[in-house]
This record gives C-alpha cells, sequence and structure tokens, in this order.
C-alpha cells in the first residue's frame, strides 16, 4: 500500500511484554506491539481482549506493571497522559471526550490555549484551527461554532483537530466508525490516508472486519490480554485466520435462519399509527407481530433511534398512537410502555442503559424488583441466583454477579442490558444498535439470542447503521429517510445496494 | 435447558457464592465495614481525647447521655438527608423545615387550642407540615426542573420566614403536659428521643439496604436517564424521597420541641450543614449511587460528641466551626481517594 508496509522500516513504537494489572483481573499479560511511522496499524480482539487497556497504557492513562516502551528507537517511561501527548501520541476515544458548550477552537486548545502574557490569542487560535480542519478535509466547520452543535462525525474531526494541534506523530483511533455512517466513514478513511502520507502512524481499532480490509495495513490480534499475533499484512491474510486468531476457534459471521413460513399469521403485538415527533420525524406506521423482527434502516440521524424512543415513551410524540395487544399507550410515558411489556435497549449502553458502579445482578433486577419483593422487602438471593441462572444462559464474561458492571466488556455489558428484558418477558423488544462495540464472535451470540427470543413469540424492533445487520437478522425492513418511512419490504425482497440507495437517494437508482 | 446447561448454572452460581464469601472477607473491609472501621477509629479518637480532656466529666453516664441526646435530633434529620443525597439530591432547608414544624405545632398547642390539645394532634401537626415542605421541595425539584440547590434554598428562606410570621419571633412555651411527659420519658434509663433515633435510623437501615426503594434510590441517584428507562418512576421517586426527608425534619421538630418544651422560629439553625456533613463523612457519595446509613450514625456521632469535647474544655463555638469544617474537607478528600483507587479495569 505504502512503503511503510515494507520490511525493515525501523519502528516508531515498539511495546515489548506489556503487563497489566488491576485487582483481580490480570487485564494485559504481555503485549507486543510495534508501530511504523506512516502506517495504518489495526489493533483486533474481542470484547475483554485488552485493547481499550493497551490504549489506556499507551496514552499514559494507566502505567504498565511490567514491559517496555521505546519511542522512536530509545526507551520512555510515559509518567502521565500530558507527558503521552508532548512525545507526540494522540488518543481519540470511543466516548469523545469534547465539552460541548465550547467551541471548536476551544475544544482543540483545550488545556494549551495559545496565549501572550496571559492574554488569549482568540483571533491567531481560529486561524489556526481553520488550519486543521482544512488540513483535515473539513474546512466548513466554523471554528467559531459550539462542539454540541455538531454531528457526532463534526465532533470527531474536532477531536482529530485536537490531536493535530499537538504535533501528533501516533494517532490512537479506538472505534471511529462506531459513530458514523457510510458516508462519514469513507470521509474518515480519506482523512487517515492524508495523515499516513504525511507520515504519521495511526492505530486503528474497529470491530468491523471490512473496514480494516480497506485502511489497515497490517493487524495486531490480542486474545485474553496476549498478542496471539502481532504485525500481519492485512493483505495476505484472509478473514477466517483473523476470527480464528480472535476467538480461537473457527466461527462463521452468520446470522441465525429465519424460520419457515410466514410471520404475518398471528396478531399484531405492537401496532403504531401515524406516529410523529414535531421537527424529527412525521407519519410513520410500523406493525410488528408476535414472533417477527423488524429492522429499521436509515443514517444516523435520519430519526430511526427518535422513532423507537418515542415508541418506547422516552420522547413524547407530537401525534400518533402506540398500541401493545390492542391496549393504547399514553404518551410519553415510559412507564406505560414497560408496564404493557415494552423494553429498550438503548443505543448509549454506558449513559442510558446501564448503572454501572452497580452490581451485574441489580443491573438485571431492576426492571423488575417488584417480582423479588414481598410488600417492599426484597430477597437478594432470589434476585442473585435469578440474574446468575441468566448470565450463564447468556455466557456472560467474567461470571459473578456481584462485580460491578462497569468492569464488564461492550458485548457483556450488552447480554446484562437483554438479560434485564428476557427476565421482564416482554412482548416488544426495541433493539437501538444492538452490536455497537460488540466483537465478532458475540455478535453471533446476540443475533442468534435476538432471534430466539423472536421464536419465544416476542416482537422485535431493532434499528442499526449497519444494513448488512438489519437485511440479514430481520424478516421485515423499513428505510428510514429524513425523518420518514421511504420504504418497506421483507428483508429477503432487498439488497444492500438497495437499501443504500434509498438511505441516500430516498429512491432506488 | 440441557443437562451441561444446568450443571454449568449450578457451577456458576457456586462461583458467585464462593466468590461472594471469598471476596466477602476483603470486598466487606475495602467496603463498607472498612469505612465503618475507620468511623469507629475516628470516634473512638475523640472520646480518649475527651478523656485525657475532661476525664470524668467526659466519662460521666450524664454526658454520654446528653450526647445522644443532641446526637439524636440532628440525627434523625441526617437519615433523611441520606436518602436524597444517594438519589442525587440535596436539601438546604431541612433547618428551617424544622423551625416551621416546631412553631406551628406550638402555636396549635399554645394558641388555636390552648391546653385542651391532645399531643397526637400536634404530632400530626409537625409531621404534616414536614412531609409537606418536602412534598414542596420534591414537586419543584422533580416536575418543576428547578435544581435541587435553588429549590431548597428557597425554602430555607421562605420556610424560616412562615415561621417568624406564624410566631411572631417569639418564642412559644408548650404548655401541654402529655406531650412533654411522652417525649420526655425515659425507657430504662435511655431517654425517649435517643429510642426514637435508633428507631427511625433502623427502619432507615431496612428501607435503605432491603427494600426496592432503596434499590431504586441507588439506581435514581446512580443513573436517572438509565433508570428511566429501565421503566422506574423517577419523578415520583424523587418527590417520596424529599417527602420522607420533610418527615425527618417533623420528627426532629418534635424531639426539639419536647426538649427544649419551647416552638421557635430560630429552632434548626445550621442543621443543614450539620446533616450534610454527617452523611458525607459517613461515606455516601454526594454526586449520588451510594449511600451508607450506618456511616451517617457514625458521622452524627463524631460530630457531637466533638462538640461535646469542645464544650467540657471551654471552647468556643468559632473553634468548633472552624474544625468542623476540616474535618468535612478531610473526609472528602479521603473519600475521593478511595473512589478513585477501586477505578475500572476496562
Amino acid at each position: 500500500m505504502s512503503t511503510a508496509t515494507e520490511a525493515g522500516t525501523a519502528p516508531l513504537l515498539q511495546m515489548t511484554g506489556i503487563v497489566k494489572e488491576f485487582p483481580g483481573v490480570r487485564a494485559l499479560g504481555g503485549v507486543d506491539l510495534d508501530v511504523r511511522a506512516g502506517e495504518v496499524h489495526c489493533l483486533l480482539g474481542q470484547n475483554g481482549a485488552g485493547k481499550s487497556t493497551l490504549i489506556k497504557v499507551l496514552a499514559a492513562a494507566y502505567q504498565p506493571d511490567e514491559g517496555t516502551i521505546r519511542w522512536d528507537g530509545a526507551e520512555v517511561t510515559l509518567s502521565s497522559p500530558l507527558a503521552a501527548i508532548k512525545v507526540g501520541i494522540s488518543t481519540i476515544y470511543q466516548e469523545l471526550d469534547l465539552v460541548p458548550d465550547l467551541t471548536v477552537t476551544e475544544n482543540v486548545f483545550l488545556g494549551h490555549e495559545l496565549s501572550r502574557g496571559g492574554f488569549s490569542q482568540r483571533a491567531r487560535a481560529n486561524q489556526v484551527a481553520r488550519d486543521l480542519l482544512a488540513r483535515l478535509g473539513h474546512s466548513e466547520i466554523s471554528p467559531t461554532r459550539t462542539v454540541g452543535s455538531l454531528s457526532p462525525a463534526g465532533q470527531q474531526i474536532v477531536s482529530m483537530a485536537r490531536a493535530l494541534s499537538h504535533d501528533t506523530r501516533l494517532l490512537i483511533l479506538d472505534e471511529p466508525s462506531a459513530v458514523l455512517d457510510q458516508g462519514e466513514v469513507n470521509n474518515l478513511f480519506r482523512v487517515i490516508r492524508g495523515l499516513t502520507a504525511e507520515g504519521v502512524a495511526v492505530v486503528y481499532i474497529s470491530h468491523r472486519l471490512e473496514e480494516i480490509r480497506q485502511i489497515g495495513d497490517r493487524i495486531t490480534v490480542l486474545k485474553d490480554g496476549i498478542t496471539v499475533a502481532t504485525g500481519l499484512a492485512v493483505a495476505d491474510t484472509p478473514t477466517s485466520k483473523l476470527i480464528q486468531l480472535m476467538t480461537g476457534r473457527s466461527i462463521e459471521y452468520v446470522f441465525p435462519p429465519r424460520p419457515e413460513g410466514t410471520r404475518d399469521s398471528g396478531k399484531p403485538v405492537l401496532e403504531v399509527r401515524d406516529l410523529a415527533l414535531s421537527g424529527v420525524f412525521s407519519g410513520v406506521n410500523l406493525t410488528v407481530h408476535a414472533g417477527e423482527i423488524v429492522g429499521l434502516a436509515g443514517l444516523v440521524g435520519a430519526g430511526r433511534s427518535e422513532i423507537i424512543e418515542t415508541v418506547y415513551g422516552a420522547r413524547r410524540a407530537s401525534s400518533g398512537t402506540v398500541t401493545v395487544d390492542g391496549r393504547k399507550l399514553r404518551r410519553g410515558s415510559v412507564t406505560a410502555a414497560v408496564g404493557a411489556g415494552i423494553g429498550l435497549a438503548p443505543e448509549e449502553r454506558k449513559s442510558q442503559g446501564l448503572l454501572l458502579d452497580q452490581a451485574v445482578y441489580r443491573n438485571i433486577t431492576v426492571s423488575t424488583l417488584g417480582r423479588f419483593a414481598r410488600g417492599g422487602f426484597l430477597n437478594s438471593g432470589a434476585e442473585r441466583r435469578k440474574a446468575t441462572e441468566l448470565t450463564t444462559s447468556l455466557d456472560v464474561r467474567p461470571t459473578g454477579v456481584v462485580r460491578a458492571v462497569r468492569t464488564l466488556s461492550g458485548g457483556n455489558q450488552q447480554k446484562v442490558v437483554l438479560a434485564r428484558w428476557l427476565l421482564r418477558e416482554c412482548r416488544v423488544l426495541l433493539l437501538d444498535e444492538p452490536t455497537r462495540g460488540v466483537d465478532v464472535g458475540a455478535r453471533s451470540e446476540i443475533y442468534a439470542l435476538v432471534r430466539s427470543l423472536a421464536d419465544s413469540g416476542v416482537a422485535v424492533v431493532v434499528v442499526s447503521s449497519e444494513v448488512e445487520e438489519v437485511l440479514g437478522l430481520a424478516d421485515r425492513v423499513l428505510v428510514v429517510r429524513e425523518g420518514a418511512v421511504v420504504h418497506e419490504s421483507a428483508a429477503t425482497e432487498i439488497d444492500e445496494s438497495k437499501v443504500l440507495d434509498l438511505v441516500m437517494e430516498g429512491r432506488v437508482a | 435447558m440441557s443437562e451441561s446447561d444446568t450443571a454449568r448454572v449450578e457451577r456458576a452460581a457456586e462461583e458467585t457464592a464462593t466468590r461472594e464469601s471469598g471476596d466477602g472477607a476483603l470486598a466487606v473491609l475495602r467496603t463498607s465495614a472498612g469505612r465503618n472501621l475507620g468511623l469507629v477509629v475516628a470516634l473512638i479518637l475523640i472520646c480518649v481525647v475527651g478523656i485525657v480532656t475532661a476525664g470524668d466529666r467526659f466519662a460521666d453516664v450524664d454526658n454520654l447521655i446528653t450526647i445522644l441526646r443532641l446526637a439524636s435530633v440532628i440525627g434523625v434529620v441526617s437519615i433523611g438527608m441520606t436518602f436524597v443525597i444517594t438519589g442525587g439530591g440535596i436539601d438546604l432547608s431541612v433547618g428551617a423545615i424544622v423551625a416551621l414544624s416546631s412553631v406551628w405545632c406550638t402555636t396549635v398547642a399554645t394558641q388555636t387550642m390552648a391546653q385542651d390539645t391532645h399531643w397526637i394532634v400536634m404530632v400530626g401537626v409537625a409531621l404534616a407540615v414536614g412531609a409537606g415542605c418536602g412534598l414542596v421541595n420534591g414537586l419543584l425539584i422533580a416536575y418543576g426542573g428547578v435544581v435541587p440547590f435553588i429549590a431548597t434554598l428557597a425554602m430555607l428562606a421562605s420556610a424560616r420566614g412562615l415561621a417568624e410570621i406564624i410566631s411572631n419571633r417569639r418564642t412559644q412555651i408548650v404548655q401541654v403536659q402529655e406531650f412533654r411527659d411522652f417525649f420526655n420519658a425515659d425507657i430504662f434509663g435511655i431517654p425517649f428521643l435517643v429510642i426514637i433515633f435508633v428507631i427511625v435510623a433502623g427502619v432507615g437501615w431496612v428501607l435503605f439496604n432491603r427494600t426496592t426503594f432503596g434499590r431504586r434510590t441507588l439506581a435514581v441517584g446512580g443513573n436517572p436517564e438509565a433508570a428511566r428507562l429501565a421503566g422506574i418512576h423517577v419523578q415520583r421517586h424523587t418527590v417520596m424521597l424529599y417527602v420522607l426527608l420533610g418527615l425527618c425534619c417533623g420528627i426532629a421538630a418534635l424531639m426539639l420541641v419536647s426538649r427544649t418544651t419551647t416552638g421557635s422560629s430560630t429552632h434548626g439553625g445550621l442543621y443543614e450543614l450539620d446533616a450534610i456533613a454527617a452523611v458525607v463523612i459517613g461515606g455516601t457519595l454526594l454526586s449520588g449511587g451510594r449511600g451508607t446509613i450506618v456511616g451517617t450514625v457514625f458521622g452524627v456521632l463524631i460530630f457531637t460528641t466533638l462538640t461535646n469535647v469542645f464544650t467540657l474544655n471551654n471552647r468556643s463555638i468559632s473553634e468548633q466551626s472552624l474544625l468542623k469544617g476540616l474535618i468535612i474537607v478531610a473526609a472528602v478528600l479521603l473519600q475521593q481517594r478511595l473512589a478513585s483507587r477501586k477505578g475500572s479495569t476496562t
């Protein structure tokens, strides 16, 4: 792809035998990683494999217990995140760390504001920010805009501009595509290629193997905190080998088979009529039968998440009705929705779905507390037993329901959210980006779980940015574009390119 | 479920059980008991200082009972405050609510119905006034969207103002003998006020640790958005938390009226400071989501004993305030160290 991939280039960064332990957990048990200038080095591994810990060590947010880090040929000790930034290592975390109420420029120079004699140099800062944005190919973003008003893609660009404002030589991107739709991902790739051409090294973390094919030069694979393969050339490594390395077994990226026969025979469980949320979407009709999975495809920001959040009562509809089993729900009431048997696995698992500092079992039983109580008094033993049963059947790892949910990886956290609604035995399950931040192995498990839920008679609605996921998992597909449903058909009657046409153009080209 | 699945469930359940007992000892030391141990040590230290500096005057049964009686009133308020703070809120108006409750119930006893007042009526009025103020706070915060700091600051000002209007700024002396007899009784040498505190703390502990109400309080304080999406009625729960605290203020007002035999608009001065401090020293997170009733009880005892030791040594109120402030800062700094050490692993 570029000269950087040729053998013999001295590594910019070389990590050897990195060990990091937390009380009771050996997060990294000897990791090696070498990154060359100008390459895109992909870091692969299932959730819990240690990727996040590794990049935190690299960004000096954590100090390694053992191992050496060589930077530009010399051994270094990075004592603080600031020290890492100073040598030229910048990290863009999955959850962007921007201050929404400040402007683009203020965010770019946060912590190293341009000043002279104590007075900030706003005009110069704006100019530099404008240059950085232009270098990233996004001169349309005004430096004086507040960051909160930008789309997730725009915010990511601001994060990258911030990284570049410190003479970055190594840029770490933790699942940058998770918040982006296809067009934005292509744009991101263009930006990354521009940076590598200037000699910047990029460590790229993603669960999407097809992205790694597109952008990556070399791959390092982690499993259970240990490097199982390092420096694999992307071009020479088949996907099956990567999956085998990550999981330690050969699995296919598969969707469970759809059951035979039609699904429309049963009575509709969820009926949405002319639902509207002013300024966001309008005229949405949606019928889901028992045992059916309906997928909502569309771009981020098209209104998909808002639709299911409105169905759930988390947003108050401006007009229209939601009926479950023939009973109309009160508008804008989550309690009414939950009472009628609707469950939601929200898009932002950490901020909307989980009580991160609390035990796994408490997260599972939080929606069904009444069932474990008599006269308001809880039977915690029964809670834990039931939670243990569920986490075992869903294969949540590590085991143990009294540990804080925070200590689990993304895929396992998602299983905890699903366990909550499994326990509730809902009639309708709304899943918003169910596999976001979930690795390949756990994905198949979650797909199978969703299908088995449907088979048990639950009506499922899935929202996803990945067209392949919607088409593979759902029985019926609705395409949402700019707040309106532009297409509805059986999943087998439409293919990926048609969906993309509809998403982009609103019609089949 | 197949046979092997069943076996796995059992194995995992066993693992959980062993982890709980195995880690149990460690976890208990690191968390609740460990923190409580620190509080016990602090309390013992203060007692040692008391014995050394004031000798028999401190280690006297009457003095210890005085400490407990003083601790009881603020203790009842602090138990309620533990719920509100754990639920992600704060209440600055507790002292003013205590004053208003005391004035209102003594007005009933001295003017409206005078000597004919049945003491139960006084109890009912005080509790109703306390709960009513809590309800106003709760509604403003949960449904009005006013931040707790501001809503309760407004209540602080207006409740005390109303108390002054009702009482004409006069101290009202209670003549209802049955009321005084009931609250000032001793049971096996233990003042009834102390017993009330023990009961409130006990009920509070059960409510906090063993009921759906307590669990929901943790959820609402820990992550209100997740709690809402999980189907918890966050707004209603928030209102209940403030009503509960208001009720505690009503109880505290009754205790104060019986101890001083008066109702006054100056009652409960700086109670908000003492209650919040006791809760924080006890180990409840000011940001919500984690709390401890046992810790709060220790926090109250530490503060009251400290005041007593100072008073016995004829130290000024100003010096007491200074030291209290330092203790609060030290407790919060320590809490943050503990919180950051148990950081995440992913």
